[in-house]
């Protein structure tokens, strides 16, 4: 029989042999592509379209260097920017963003700023972009850099936090004049989704203890729920350790025994502070990206959420976070060659070089860090536009 | 004009009301405390307490009493009626930890404490110390938390199976009262500045209304810088500088992260003073460690936290050269590393760092 013959029969047989072939295969198919997920598709000629929202602040200009480092690289990205306007009572622009995100599946954040003088029928911008596309894991990894001077070193946390329900449902009424009632609400469903996320991500990454963060000491209800979903996923992690601490207790062990550690898993509120105290301990919000994911979308933003108001304008905010967090992005979008060669260059300018700004005791501004940066990637990446 | 003059007189009356509570007491110099020695190690540091301040000659008369829930009439818990006699007539207590036995029914004693005194305010003074080592050094900071309400009123529903919803409960009465408390707090004891600590921009209305109280309340403490700042700043902030802050006012649940925080930073628990103030002119000091049940009675353990609460009493009732002779003795002590209990990081015993104090506190009379 020939070749084409060959293969027209099994094409024709296909529907009766594949379910034995995808048993035989299977198995080696999965060892291959660890998780089913798949990027959004690259349209255009191969080109990935991101959103992009400036944000306050040091957004715009943190934007503006991420796309010149992009456009730099030859990264196959197209950004979509989409300008959220905080001072509008409005929603529109934000739900434009919405549906730019929805479109193209993926997006890279500035902070939105929130007025809070404002009455409470103006929701925070941010949160109405997490829970409207349920972007339900915040995934902030905490890591030690060598060139970065702290109190603590050997840090390597890794911080995942409930981001839609919790403390943060904006659900409060006034019933009686002075008396004003907040729901911190807490539901089994999105418990165990992010126990199991906790726990799968520390199995992929080879992680080997979680820690649950909670207070159900006091809310025995609430958190004690969150805590028993994290126990009943636990049971399916046999190789993953697991134990609990109470928030107050593991703010304490923070700051004196950082190194404890491993993945922290918790609701929204108490994800707020461990994050930022890790954030603080490793170097501070200009150093530390972060990722929000979803079932179908994905969200990148500096770790710890500053608009950074008082710098904004100044060439002196510290570009890592974003720029790591463009990072994440990539890696996101499977362009993992892209993600390694910036990230090697971003942490060769903050490690072996050592031009830091302000935030990190240097003198450097941040057109001279992003130069720094461009240089090291032409110096060993592939191909890039002339500097 | 005369409205003004009216409104400081009487700032510096309740002022003055909330440094010396019950002045009948002082009436033959002797100021009565009530003791609680409480569980664990808590007899043998409030031994120790004692003993520092029978050899710095403290006019302070203590009344030891218990204070295991009873079954009051009508099936209610509460403290044995002696102890609440004792409290209201003297007004200031310190007080050991307490055990709370997990299946014993009445609700944790600490709890019961704070609500038969109305204890509204938990202050909690964190200041580096300068033999005890830690990666920060210069902190000079006080955390005043609201203890009423807030995350903490302990109203929970179960909605539909699954679904859990827990009440944070910010009331106007309540805000006002702590913010009050924590001005009148930073003009007695030489602050420049409070910090209300909030997350408006998600909790709107209840951090605002928490917000709102404290800016009320700032207009009439010009001398006093006010200032707001959200809760995950602060935390950034306070890991990398903690020199920036002064005293921070909060509702519980940051006031409960930060406070403990901020005990990390000088050493944690066992080197950290703390004290609750409630309705009444009633305080009462505690130390906020546990009972170490591994090494109750066998003099291994650290009566510093208790003692710097104790001086905060003294601080608190007028006392401060007493307060502060103890407390130089005490960080002199820590600071020559000689005689330090094991989670200093010495091996002596309890018994021979009291005798250290005390004797340094001979010396420096």
């Amino acid at each position: 029989m020939t070749a084409r013959s060959v293969r027209s029969l099994s094409g024709a047989l296909k529907p009766l042999f594949s379910h034995r072939l995808l048993k035989v295969y299977g198995a080696a198919t999965c060892q291959r592509h660890k998780s089913s997920y798949t990027p959004p598709p690259a349209q255009y000629g191969g080109r990935h379209t991101v959103t992009l929202i400036p944000g306050d602040g040091i957004g715009p200009e943190l934007a503006k260097h991420v796309r010149e480092l992009f456009r730099f690289c030859c990264v196959p990205v197209d950004f979509e920017i989409v300008t959220v306007d905080s001072t509008m009572e409005s929603e529109d622009d934000i739900d434009n963003a919405i549906m730019a995100i929805r479109r193209n599946g993926v997006a890279l954040k500035g902070n939105i700023e929130t007025n809070h003088n404002l009455p409470p029928s103006y929701k925070s911008r941010n949160n109405l972009l997490r829970t409207s596309l349920d972007l339900y894991a915040n995934v902030m990894h905490c890591q030690s850099l060598p060139g970065v001077r702290t109190r603590h070193r050997n840090i390597d946390i890794m911080i995942i936090r409930e981001n839609t329900e919790g403390e943060y449902s904006s659900l409060e009424h006034e019933n009686v004049p002075g008396v004003v009632e907040c729901l911190k609400i807490i539901t089994r469903p999105k418990s165990l989704r992010i126990a199991d996320y906790a726990f799968r991500t520390a199995r992929e990454k080879g992680r080997r203890r979680v820690t649950a963060v909670h207070k159900a000491n006091i809310m025995k209800l609430g958190d004690g729920l969150f805590l028993e979903c994290c126990k009943e996923v636990a049971s399916g992690y046999p190789e993953i350790t697991f134990d609990s601490m109470i928030v107050d207790n593991t703010t304490m062990q923070l700051v004196s025994r950082p190194q404890q550690f491993d993945v922290m898993v918790m609701p929204n509120l108490y994800g707020n502070v461990v994050s930022n105290v890790c954030a603080g301990l490793v170097g501070g919000p200009g150093l530390v990206p972060g990722a929000n994911y979803g079932v179908d979308y994905a969200l990148f933003e500096t770790g710890t959420r500053n608009t950074g108001k008082s710098i904004a304008n100044r060439n002196i905010a510290n570009p890592t976070a974003m720029l790591l967090a463009s990072c994440l992005l990539l890696d996101h979008l499977k362009l993992h060659a892209y993600a390694q060669m910036i990230r090697r260059a971003i942490l060769s300018t903050v490690t072996e070089t050592r031009l830091h700004t302000a935030d990190l005791g240097g003198k450097g501004s941040t057109s001279e860090v992003v130069q720094s940066i461009m240089n090291a990637v032409q110096s060993t990446g592939p191909y890039t536009l002339s500097i | 004009m005369a409205g003004s003059a009216w409104r400081s007189m009487l700032t510096q009356v309740v002022g003055g009301a909330i440094r010396r509570p019950a002045l009948s007491s002082f009436s033959r110099g002797m100021q009565t405390v009530t003791l609680i020695p409480g569980d664990g190690i808590g007899p043998e540091i409030s031994t120790a307490v004692m003993k520092i301040f029978e050899a710095a000659k403290a006019p302070i008369r203590w009344e030891e009493r218990n204070v295991m829930a009873i079954k009051g009439p009508g099936g209610r818990w509460m403290i044995p009626p002696d102890a609440k006699e004792s409290m209201d007539r003297s007004k200031i207590g310190l007080k050991g930890p307490l055990k709370t036995p997990i299946a014993a029914g009445h609700p944790s004693m600490n709890l019961l404490l704070r609500k038969t005194f109305d204890l509204y305010a938990n202050v909690r003074p964190c200041v580096s110390i300068e033999g005890y080592k830690t990666p920060y050094t210069d902190v000079d900071l006080v955390t005043i938390r609201e203890n009423t309400e807030g995350e903490y009123s302990g109203i929970e529903h179960v909605i539909v199976d699954g679904v859990v919803q827990s009440i944070k409960l910010i009331t106007e009465e309540a805000s006002r009262r702590i913010a009050e408390y924590a001005f009148e707090y930073a003009r007695n004891n030489q602050r420049n500045s409070v910090t209300a600590i909030h997350k408006a921009n998600i909790m709107r209305m209840s951090d605002g209304l928490f917000l709102r109280k404290c800016r009320e309340v700032a207009e009439n403490y010009k001398d006093i810088k006010f200032t707001e700042m959200y809760l995950d700043t602060v935390c950034l902030n306070m890991v990398q500088d903690p020199t920036q802050f002064d005293v921070l006012v909060m509702p519980n649940l940051y006031g409960d992260i930060l406070s403990d925080l901020c005990a990390g930073l000088i050493g944690g628990l066992g080197v950290t003073p703390s004290g609750n103030i409630g309705a009444n002119g009633v305080a009462i000091f505690e130390s906020v460690h546990g009972t170490a049940p591994d090494i109750a009675g066998l003099d291994f353990a650290n009566p510093t936290a208790l003692l710097l609460s104790a001086v905060m009493m003294l601080r608190h009732m007028g006392l401060h050269d007493c307060g502060n002779k103890i407390q130089t003795a005490c960080f002199d002590t820590i600071k020559d590393k000689k005689v330090l209990t094991k989670d200093l990081g010495g091996n002596s015993k309890c018994s021979e760092f009291t005798a250290e104090i005390c004797r340094r506190i001979q010396d420096l009379d």
